[in-house]
C-alpha cells in the first residue's frame, strides 16, 4: 500500500504549482486552470485521509469541492468569453479599467 | 421689615439701560439711546436719593435678601444687598457723579461713531459698580469689583483701533489682576478660618478676636491681602502704573471710573472691613505707609507731566493715596470723606480738562494751550474752583476733607507726625501742579495751539476731540457739558460743609464704631490738641497758599524761571518728568523677563519643541509609515495574490512548526 505521505506530497506538489501558476501566468485561461489545480490537490488530500482514517466525510467534501469547481468553470468560462469579446484580450493586467 | 425694598432696582435699572443699549443700540437712533441711558441712570439715582430721604441711622443697616446662590454645606453666599451708612454714601456719590457724567459724555461723545457702545458700558459700569457698594457679602463685592475692571478696560479700550488705548486698556486688566489675586486669596483664608463673607456675620466673628500686636496672624495676612487687592484697584505703589495709562480712554471715562468712582473702590473696601484692620495694627501700618507714599509720589510726578491729562492722572494717585492714609490711621471716616468730595473736585477736573481737550480740537498738550480763560469762561471758572477745593483753600471741599485727614493722621493712636509732614508737604505740591495746570492752561495772553486755518470755519466746524479733526479756534462747550460742570462746581464748594463739626463723622460712626482709645484720648487732651489741631491747619493752609504762589510765580510772572529750575536740577528733573523710570523699570524686572520666557522656554520650547512637536512627529510617523506602506496596494491583483499566498505560506509554516514542538 502506498503510503499516506506520498498523497500528501502530491497533493502539495499539484496546489504549489497551481499557486506560481496563478501568480505568474497573465492569461486568464492559464490563471483558471491553475485554480483548478490547485482545487485538485486540495481534492487529493482529502481523499487520501479519507481512505487513511476509513472516514466518508473527506470523500463527501471532495464531492462538493467538485460541484463547486464544476459551478466555477461554468461561469468562469462565461465571464472569459465575455470579457475576450469586450476587450479582445485575455492578458489580465490589462483588464483593468477599475483601478484608479 | 425692609422701608425700601427695591433697593436691588439701583443697581439692575442700568443694567437694563446697557442691555438695551448694547443689544439694539446699534440700530437705534443717538436720541433714543440717549434716552434710555439717561433714563435708567436716571432712574436709579432719583430711586438712591428717595430711599436717602427715608433712610433712618437708627434702624440701619437694612439688608435685602434678593436671591440663593451657592449653598454648599454650612456656607453659605446669597445675592443680598446691604445699606448702612457707608454704602448709602457710597451709592449717592455713584449715582450722583455718575448720572452727571452720563449727561455730559452726551455732549462729549456725540460725534463719535461707537455712541451707543459707550453709553452702553458707561450703563454697565454703573451697575458693577453700584453691585461692589451694595453688597452684603465679600463675594458679591468680588463680582462688582471684576465687573468694573471689566468696564474699566472696555472703556480704556474704546478706540481700540488706536495701539496705545488698546495696551493701555489690557494694562490696566493685567495690573488689576495681580491685585484681584491678593483679593481672592483673602477670600479663600476668611472662608477657611471664618466659614462666611457675610458683612454681619463675619465682623461679628472677627469682633471678639484681640489685635494681633506682635507677629503676623491670620487676619494681618487677610489684611495685607485685601491691601494687595485695594493697590490694584485704587492705584496705589506698586501698583498705580495702569492708571496714569488709563488715560487712552475718552475723558468722560477718566472722570467717572479713574477719578470719582471706581480706583475709590479699594478705598471704600478697606473701609468696610475696618473690622479687620483695626485688629490686625501691622497691616494697617502697611496700609498707612503705602498710602502716605504713593500720595508724595505721586504728586512730585505730577509736577513735570505735561498732558492735561495726565496730570489729573497722577493727581488722583496722590489722591488716592491720601484715602488710603486716613484709612491705614484708622481714620476710616475721614477717608470715605474724602472720598467723597475727590469724587466732586475731581471729576469736576477731568470733565473740565474733556471740555478743554473738546474746545480746541482734541489737544492735550498743555504747552500748546494758554490763554483760554478767554475762550472758554464757563469752562476756567468752573476748573478754576475744583483747583480752589483740590488744594485746600479753606472753605472749599478739599479743605475739609484734607484737613481731616492730615489731622487724624497726626492724632490718630496709628498716626504720626511723619505721616502728617508728608501730608502737608503733598499738600503742598498739590497745590503747585495744579495752579501750574490752571496757569498753563487757562493763563497768559496767548493761545499757543495751532492758529485756526480758516477764521470762518468756525461756524460750521463739527465737535470733533480726535487728532484727525485738525484745529479750530477754541471754543466754549455745549450747555449738555456745561451744565454737570457747574452742578460738580456747586458741589465741589458746599459738599465740604456736611463735615465741619465732625458730622459726617457722627454720621458713619455707627458702621466705624471709632476705637475706645482714640475717643479717650480726644477727651482728654481737650485743649491742648485743639489748640494743635488749629495750628496744624493753619500749615496746611499755608502750604495751599504756599504751592499757589510758586506755581504763580514760576507760570505767570516768570515764566522763564521752571526751565532755569529744571536745568539746575537736571538728572533729578528729567528722572520726574520721565515718572521716576517706574515703567521701564517694571519691563525690565517683570515684563522683558516674562516675555522672554514666554517666547523662548514656553513657545519656543515647551509649546513648539514638546507639544507641537509630539503632534506633528506623531502625524509625521504616521504618515511616513502609511507612505511606505502604500506601495502593497499597486492595484495589481496578481500582486495581491501573491501576498495572500505568502501569508498562507506563512501561517502554515507556523502550524508546522508549532505542531512539530
Amino acid at each position: 500500500m502506498v503510503p499516506l505521505s506520498y498523497y500528501l506530497v502530491l497533493g502539495g506538489i499539484l496546489f504549489v504549482c497551481g499557486v506560481l501558476g496563478f501568480l505568474i501566468k497573465r492569461n486568464i485561461i492559464t490563471i483558471f486552470m491553475s485554480i483548478e489545480l490547485m482545487l485538485n490537490g486540495v481534492n487529493l488530500t482529502f481523499v487520501a485521509f479519507a481512505a487513511q482514517w476509513h472516514s466518508l466525510s473527506g470523500q463527501i467534501f471532495v464531492f462538493f469541492v467538485m460541484v463547486v469547481a464544476a459551478a466555477e468553470a461554468a461561469v468562469g468560462l462565461a465571464i472569459i468569453i465575455a470579457v475576450y469579446r469586450t476587450r479582445e484580450t485575455l492578458n489580465v493586467d490589462q483588464v483593468n479599467l477599475l483601478k484608479l | 421689615m425692609t422701608p425700601n425694598p427695591y433697593l436691588w432696582l439701583i443697581p439692575v435699572l442700568p443694567l437694563a439701560g446697557a442691555a438695551i443699549n448694547g443689544f439694539f443700540g446699534r440700530h437705534s437712533s443717538k436720541k433714543a439711546i440717549t434716552a434710555i441711558a439717561l433714563t435708567f441712570c436716571g432712574a436709579a439715582f432719583a430711586l438712591a436719593l428717595f430711599i436717602a430721604l427715608r433712610f433712618s441711622s437708627a434702624a440701619a443697616p437694612y439688608s435685602f435678601p434678593l436671591a440663593h446662590w451657592i449653598r454648599s454645606g454650612s456656607f453659605s453666599v446669597d445675592f443680598d444687598f446691604y445699606l448702612d451708612q457707608l454704602s448709602l454714601v457710597m451709592m449717592l456719590v455713584v449715582t450722583g457723579v455718575g448720572f452727571l457724567i452720563h449727561i455730559y459724555s452726551v455732549g462729549y461723545m456725540w460725534e463719535d461713531d461707537g455712541y451707543y457702545r459707550f453709553m452702553a458700558y458707561l450703563n454697565l459700569f454703573m451697575f458693577f459698580m453700584l453691585t461692589l457698594v451694595l453688597a452684603k457679602n465679600y463675594l458679591m463685592m468680588f463680582i462688582g469689583w471684576e465687573g468694573v475692571g471689566l468696564a474699566s478696560y472696555l472703556l480704556i479700550g474704546f478706540w481700540f483701533v488706536k495701539d496705545s488705548a488698546a495696551s493701555a486698556g489690557k494694562k490696566a486688566f493685567i495690573v488689576n489682576r495681580i491685585g484681584d489675586f491678593g483679593f481672592l486669596i483673602a477670600l479663600f483664608l476668611m472662608i477657611k478660618h471664618f466659614g462666611t463673607l457675610d458683612f454681619p456675620a463675619l465682623f461679628a466673628k472677627i469682633q471678639p478676636l484681640s489685635p494681633e500686636i506682635a507677629g503676623a496672624g491670620t487676619l494681618t495676612a487677610i489684611g495685607l491681602l485685601l491691601m494687595v487687592g485695594a493697590a490694584g484697584k485704587s492705584a496705589q505703589l506698586p501698583l498705580y502704573v495702569w492708571l496714569p495709562d488709563a488715560m487712552e480712554g475718552p475723558t468722560p471715562v477718566s472722570a467717572l471710573i479713574h477719578a470719582a468712582t471706581m480706583v475709590t473702590a479699594g478705598v471704600y473696601m478697606v473701609a468696610r472691613s475696618h473690622m479687620i484692620f483695626e485688629r490686625a495694627p501691622s497691616a494697617m501700618t502697611v496700609v498707612a505707609i503705602v498710602g502716605t507714599l504713593t500720595a508724595l509720589f505721586a504728586a512730585t510726578i505730577g509736577i513735570a507731566q505735561t498732558d492735561i491729562k495726565k496730570v489729573l492722572a497722577y493727581s488722583t494717585v496722590s489722591q488716592l493715596g491720601y484715602m488710603f492714609m486716613a484709612c491705614g490711621v484708622g481714620a476710616f471716616s475721614a477717608g470715605i470723606f474724602h472720598l467723597m468730595t475727590h469724587a466732586f473736585f475731581k471729576g469736576l477736573l477731568f470733565l473740565a480738562a474733556g471740555s478743554v481737550i473738546h474746545g480746541i480740537g482734541g489737544e492735550q498738550d498743555m504747552r500748546k494751550m494758554g490763554a483760554l480763560r478767554r475762550y472758554m469762561p464757563g469752562t476756567f471758572i468752573t476748573m478754576g474752583i475744583a483747583t480752589l477745593a483740590i488744594a485746600g483753600i479753606p472753605g472749599l471741599a478739599g479743605f475739609f476733607s484734607k484737613d481731616e485727614i492730615l489731622w487724624k493722621a497726626y492724632s490718630s493712636p496709628y498716626g504720626s507726625p511723619v505721616y502728617w509732614l508728608i501730608g502737608v508737604l503733598t499738600a503742598l505740591i498739590t497745590s503747585f501742579y495744579m495752579f501750574r495746570l490752571m496757569y498753563m492752561t487757562f493763563g497768559g495772553d496767548d493761545y499757543r495751539g495751532a492758529p485756526a486755518d480758516d477764521p470762518h470755519a468756525h461756524a460750521s466746524h463739527g465737535h470733533g476731540h480726535d487728532d484727525a479733526h485738525g484745529h479750530h479756534e477754541p471754543h466754549e462747550s455745549p450747555w449738555v457739558m456745561l451744565g454737570p460742570l457747574v452742578v460738580l462746581a456747586f458741589l465741589s464748594v458746599v459738599g465740604g460743609w456736611i463735615g465741619i463739626g465732625g458730622r459726617f463723622e457722627h454720621f458713619l460712626a455707627p458702621v466705624f464704631q471709632a476705637p475706645a482709645s482714640e475717643l479717650a484720648r480726644e477727651t482728654g487732651g481737650e485743649t491742648a490738641s485743639q489748640l494743635t489741631e488749629k495750628l496744624l491747619m493753619g500749615v496746611s493752609i499755608l502750604a495751599a497758599f504756599g504751592g499757589w504762589f510758586l506755581a504763580w510765580l514760576f507760570y505767570s510772572n516768570k515764566p522763564q524761571l521752571p526751565e532755569k529750575i529744571a536745568a539746575s536740577f537736571g538728572s533729578f528733573y528729567k528722572a520726574v518728568a520721565n515718572k521716576y523710570y517706574v515703567d521701564e523699570l517694571y519691563a525690565v524686572l517683570f515684563v522683558k523677563p516674562l516675555i522672554n520666557g514666554s517666547t523662548e522656554i514656553l513657545w519656543h520650547g515647551v509649546d513648539q519643541n514638546v507639544i507641537d512637536a509630539t503632534v506633528n512627529n506623531s502625524a509625521d510617523a504616521a504618515r511616513h509609515v502609511s507612505d511606505e506602506a502604500r506601495h502593497m496596494q499597486s492595484g495589481n491583483l496578481r500582486s495581491y495574490a501573491g501576498w495572500v499566498a505568502a501569508g498562507g505560506a506563512l501561517v502554515i509554516a507556523y502550524m508546522v512548526w508549532m505542531g512539530v514542538r
